[in-house]
């Protein structure tokens, strides 16, 4: 006798991940899924991917997508959770998408207190287009377009989106976790149900930070990227809770 | 039949789309067209299923948009010329997904900032597509109070039968001005045909995607034949435009909203000096209605476009013509608002040399 203990989410096609091998996109995404099908919203939720390396996001959830251009995802997902606001809205972003371009939709999301759910992919780099440098991306790292290394005079520091949420009222839940080992992806797992429940209980935005490796961009080995999140990313990025209105729900 | 109201055309739009069922807003404060939001805010705010948004930017408001058709929901958005160049990343991306929507774009004195006065140098922007990407959106251009609250009707009728972004094209002069207006009764948005495409969670049916990303340039070329044959199918049906005193005429004026306003005066004079002149006002800017000219082209030979403008729906005229008759141009761009005497000295300057008179 054989037991299955190991299958794929309900709401993730039987497709091939399109992403490198050791991207962290195929974790989050995986999490995304399982807490859908526990939370079993899957047939009231609408997901809002982004232009990015996530943008065929489409091609692996078994939900209803409205693909956004580059940055709006929280206002596309605005105008969809205002008009049906018994629907489950997500947006999944990376940091060009969310904290360069999307800047500004996404502070005022958070602001009004839209009741949408937020994840944010944080690799540091713009991956798609080939390794440029992000909003996030630290001190010191090398990217296609900051040679020899991100400097704070020319290019400025990374930029904490997370922390600049946690100062908008209208954000009830931030918290930042990584997915590059397995405690790790299990407290991800965690914050992605709580967003949910969040937006579920109608308390305001909600967003978590994923930390994720970009082995194929940082020009390391997956385990190298793994090691380098925890060693040197949450040094800048620290694993935690950033904000928390709500409280155990 | 509805009672009669005077209202400034800002507000009729505002009125005409909650009685068209328009139940999603968000927009961003430019003006001339502030009163239009303002309208909105309250309209939305006394519907229990309305919901308004003043936007972080007119980005935000448009990509809004996007987002409240996706769910099937009728919507609109209104800014002015500045704010309709924000707007143009979604209006393409509105016209790739085949969502519908509406755009006010209360025109006002460019290029740059510009100024809050009258124009029309949007012209071009709003019916060669505006933003990137091979594409058009019907523009129409209201004359008269009475028919911005007709065309707002239009606009979402037009919006959801093609599924597309159908522009509505005035300036401050039309939206402010106050004039007396019998609205449609109230259409309850819940008993409007369903759309099968919309995202409201893939409950009992498989899941759905509404996306512009066509990495295959086959089914992206496919995408683009699609949007082509249903511009073929607007430019069959829904081509309008108004006739004035053309049946004897032996010159026409070609204007469209304010400045057709102006110009109706103008041949009212011209007439009363004995010149038969009439004017051709173009209600439909895309599809241009091409037909209703070349029927009038038929007897007249002559032609004086007026514009608010350098001059770009001439060359949509000329293009309509094909070379069957002379066209002239008169035009102010940037904010000056001819009155119907200086246009009547043009008319007449000109009848009389193409007339050999």
């Amino acid at each position: 006798m054989s037991k299955k203990i190991f299958s794929r989410p309900k709401y993730l096609k039987d497709a091939a991940f399109h992403y490198c091998p050791g991207c962290g996109h195929s974790i989050a995404h995986r999490l995304v899924a399982e807490v859908i099908e526990e939370l079993d919203i899957a047939r009231i939720t609408i997901g809002v991917p982004p232009a990015g390396c996530a943008v065929l996001a489409y091609d692996y959830f078994d939900l209803d997508i409205a693909e956004a251009a580059h940055g709006r995802g929280a206002a596309v997902a605005t105008g969809l959770k205002r008009v049906q606001p018994d629907k489950i809205v997500f947006t999944y972003q990376g940091d060009g998408d969310i904290a360069a371009i999307g800047t500004a939709e996404t502070i005022h999301a958070a602001n009004r207190g839209e009741k949408i759910s937020t994840f944010f992919i944080n690799n540091g780099v713009y991956g798609m287009t080939g390794g440029q440098m992000a909003p996030t991306t630290i001190l010191g790292q090398n990217s296609t377009t900051t040679p020899g290394g991100r400097t704070m005079t020319r290019e400025g520091g990374p930029l904490n989106l997370s922390q600049m949420l946690g100062l908008v009222d209208g954000a009830v839940y931030i918290e930042r976790v990584a997915v590059n080992s397995p405690k790790n992806i299990r407290n991800a797992k965690k914050a992605i149900m709580k967003a949910f429940k969040v937006q579920m209980a109608n308390l305001g935005y909600s967003m978590v930070e994923i930390l994720s490796p970009c082995p194929t961009n940082w020009k390391m080995t997956p385990v190298e990227a793994c090691k380098w999140i925890d060693e040197t990313m949450t040094k800048v990025f620290p694993i935690k809770v950033i904000k928390d209105t709500v409280g155990n729900i | 039949m509805n009672e009669k109201v005077l209202m400034s055309g800002n507000h009729v739009i505002g009125e005409a789309a909650v009685r068209a069922g328009c139940r999603f807003y968000a927009g961003y404060p430019i003006t001339p067209q502030n009163e239009l939001t303002e309208f909105m805010a309250s309209a939305m705010a006394g519907l229990s299923d309305g919901a308004f948004i003043q936007a972080e930017s007119e980005i935000a408001a448009i990509n809004m948009v996007i987002g409240a058709s996706m769910a099937g929901c009728r919507a609109m958005t209104s800014s002015s010329s500045p704010g309709v160049s924000l707007k143009q990343e979604g209006i393409s991306f509105l016209a790739a997904l085949e969502l519908p929507a509406v755009i006010v774009n209360c025109m006002r004195g460019g290029p740059g900032l510009g100024n809050i006065a009258p124009s029309q140098g949007d012209y071009f922007q709003a019916t060669r597509g505006g933003g990137h990407g091979d594409y058009r959106t019907i523009v129409l251009a209201p004359g008269s109070g009475q028919e911005i609250a007709d065309l707002t009707t239009k606009a979402f009728e037009y919006a959801d039968k093609y599924r597309t972004p159908v522009m509505i094209l005035q300036d401050g002069m039309m939206g402010q001005m106050m004039e007396p207006v019998i609205f449609p009764d109230p259409i309850d948005p819940s008993m409007l045909p369903p759309k099968p495409w919309k995202l409201d969670g893939a409950d009992g049916r498989p899941s759905r995607v509404i996306k512009s990303l066509l990495l295959d340039p086959l089914v992206e070329e496919a995408l683009n034949w699609r949007l082509v044959a249903g511009y073929e199918e607007m430019k069959k049906e829904i081509q309008a435009a108004e006739t004035y005193m053309t049946s004897d005429a032996e010159m026409a004026v070609i204007a469209y909203g304010t400045a057709a306003r102006i110009a109706k005066g103008a041949v009212k004079r011209a007439r009363q000096t004995g010149l038969k002149v009439g004017l051709f006002r173009p209600i439909t800017l895309w599809p241009f209605p091409k037909d209703p000219l070349l029927e009038i082209n038929k007897h007249i030979k002559n032609f004086l476009v007026f514009e608010m403008s350098t001059g770009q729906m001439v060359e949509d005229v000329r293009l309509s013509l094909e070379g069957q008759g002379k066209v002239h141009f008169y035009g102010r761009p940037g904010g000056p608002i001819s009155t119907p005497h200086e246009i009547e000295g043009v008319i007449t300057e000109l009848f009389k040399k193409v007339t050999n008179v």
